[in-house]
């Protein structure tokens, strides 16, 4: 058995591998000097293939696929993520790359900043825009956030095709019922705080969402404050923050296959962007978010003051699951038993963009 | 014919090459057209999918910035020499 840990940095990607998710071997930077905020382990039929997307401060954004986990990359002569020449946009970067469920093999998406969402239909070698959420009415009024204005999560539902939920910064959760051919806001319960009206139709600076393992209308998010559940698939929220130290962060990423587990990692306030207590922990809730608890065991004790941005946390695809987070120090710590203990997979590197797992 | 140098980093779009021949003049926009028909992943990292240059890659014809002599449009004469560099940018 074999776990594959993506590190995706702010300069390229770093693979570690490991037989017992305690000592890990790790390689890179592939893509050395370019940010690496978005990558996927593909493990669909015929598969593993990683994806990772990239961009160079000084050449541009690019996806690139490995079909031999990172031994070789495949790169299109041709741009694989573009704007079409009408839309008068230009690609920012790719932040998340999400292959589609097994019944749709080839199908792969991205999103994109500026605020776009992409199709593959050949495993991620190219891609096309989703018209109906470009040329969404509300799209003028979607902002930027500080890390820019983005789509950047992805959620397929895993039992029907047609429907998805992506969510950017700013602009909340959108959804799709029709395979991508509408889309409506899905934001009603989360507050938008730094809005004169604080519950808008759209508008929320969602940082992240995450589709429950067991039941797939259920959703999680950690937005700019405010920590939410949803029980009907992202059409309204309701708080899960009671439990935690703080209502601030990033990552939000659930169990892979126990429902109502969760996992964040909270920060003190927008305004004081630290780990609460200014301790390293990660929070879990066992209970859909009812309640949660610190996890801390192999953690740093000390003052600790790194954040934790909104991919640089996942889990594997092991039972027991594996979990791991990646710190804008560059440490990157695993957990082989659900966040019960931690040990550090690697320290010193450039800051932690993403990061995801599977075993291969 | 005009010539091409490439910096460090961009050689590997173009088979290893730092200096590419060109059969083209005119514009810049038409001499970086014709690189694209060759080396399209090389062309995309000089310009956008709008065609426009990175805002971090800086292009001189003749030793002139080409952002000082009409951009896109600067006159490329019979024999010019065009030299790609990335801007001193980055942490």
């Amino acid at each position: 058995m074999t776990t594959l840990l993506a590190i995706g940095t702010g300069k390229g990607l770093f693979l570690a591998t490991s037989s017992d998710r305690r000592d890990w071997a790790v390689s890179g930077p592939h893509f050395p000097m370019t940010g690496v905020y978005a990558v996927a382990v593909d493990k669909r039929p015929g598969r593993p293939r990683l994806l990772a997307g990239m961009t160079s401060s000084h050449f541009g954004p690019s996806v690139a696929t490995s079909d031999d986990l990172g031994g070789s990359w495949h790169e299109p002569n041709q741009a694989p993520v573009a704007f079409p020449a009408d839309t008068g946009a230009s690609l920012g970067r790719v932040w998340q790359l999400t292959p589609a469920g097994p019944d749709q093999p080839d199908v792969v998406w991205a999103g994109t900043e500026p605020s776009a969402l992409f199709r593959s239909e050949d495993g991620g070698r190219s891609f096309s825009l989703v018209r109906a959420l470009w040329d969404h009415p509300h799209r003028e009024q979607w902002g930027a956030g500080f890390g820019g204005q983005a789509v950047h999560s992805v959620l397929p539902h895993p039992g029907d095709a047609g429907r998805m939920a992506v969510a950017m910064s700013t602009g909340g959760v959108y959804r799709t019922e029709d395979a991508g051919a509408s889309w409506a806001p899905g934001n009603t319960g989360i507050r938008a705080y730094f809005l004169p009206d604080e519950w808008p139709e759209f508008g929320q600076c969602v940082h992240k969402i995450a589709r429950d393992a067991g039941d797939p209308e259920r959703l999680y998010a950690q937005n700019h404050h405010g920590v939410y559940r949803s029980d009907d698939d992202g059409r309204s929220w309701t708080s899960i923050a009671a439990g935690l130290p703080s209502d601030f962060g990033f990552p939000i990423v659930a169990h892979p296959s126990r429902p109502g587990a969760v996992y964040a990692f909270p920060l003190t306030a927008d305004g004081e962007r630290f780990p609460t207590d200014r301790r390293c922990r990660v929070y879990r809730s066992a209970d859909a978010g009812a309640s949660w608890e610190p996890l801390t065991a192999g953690l740093p004790d000390g003052p600790f003051y790194p954040a934790v941005l909104r991919d640089a946390m996942c889990a594997d695809d092991h039972d027991p699951a594996g979990v791991y987070f990646g710190t804008r120090s560059g440490e990157v710590y695993a957990s082989a038993d659900e966040g019960d203990s931690w040990s550090l997979v690697a320290a010193h590197l450039p800051d932690v963009l993403c990061v995801r797992a599977a075993e291969v | 014919m005009v010539t091409v140098l490439l910096p460090g980093p961009l050689r590997s779009e173009a088979g290893g090459e730092s200096r590419l021949t060109v059969a083209a003049t005119g514009t810049l926009r038409a001499v970086l057209d014709e690189v694209a028909t060759t080396w399209p992943r090389l062309a995309r990292r000089i310009r956008d999918e709008r065609g426009d240059l990175r805002r971090y890659v800086n292009v001189y014809v003749d030793g002139e910035d080409c952002r000082h002599t009409g951009a896109l449009d600067t006159e490329v004469p019979e024999g010019a020499e065009i030299q790609i560099l990335p801007s001193v940018a980055g942490g």
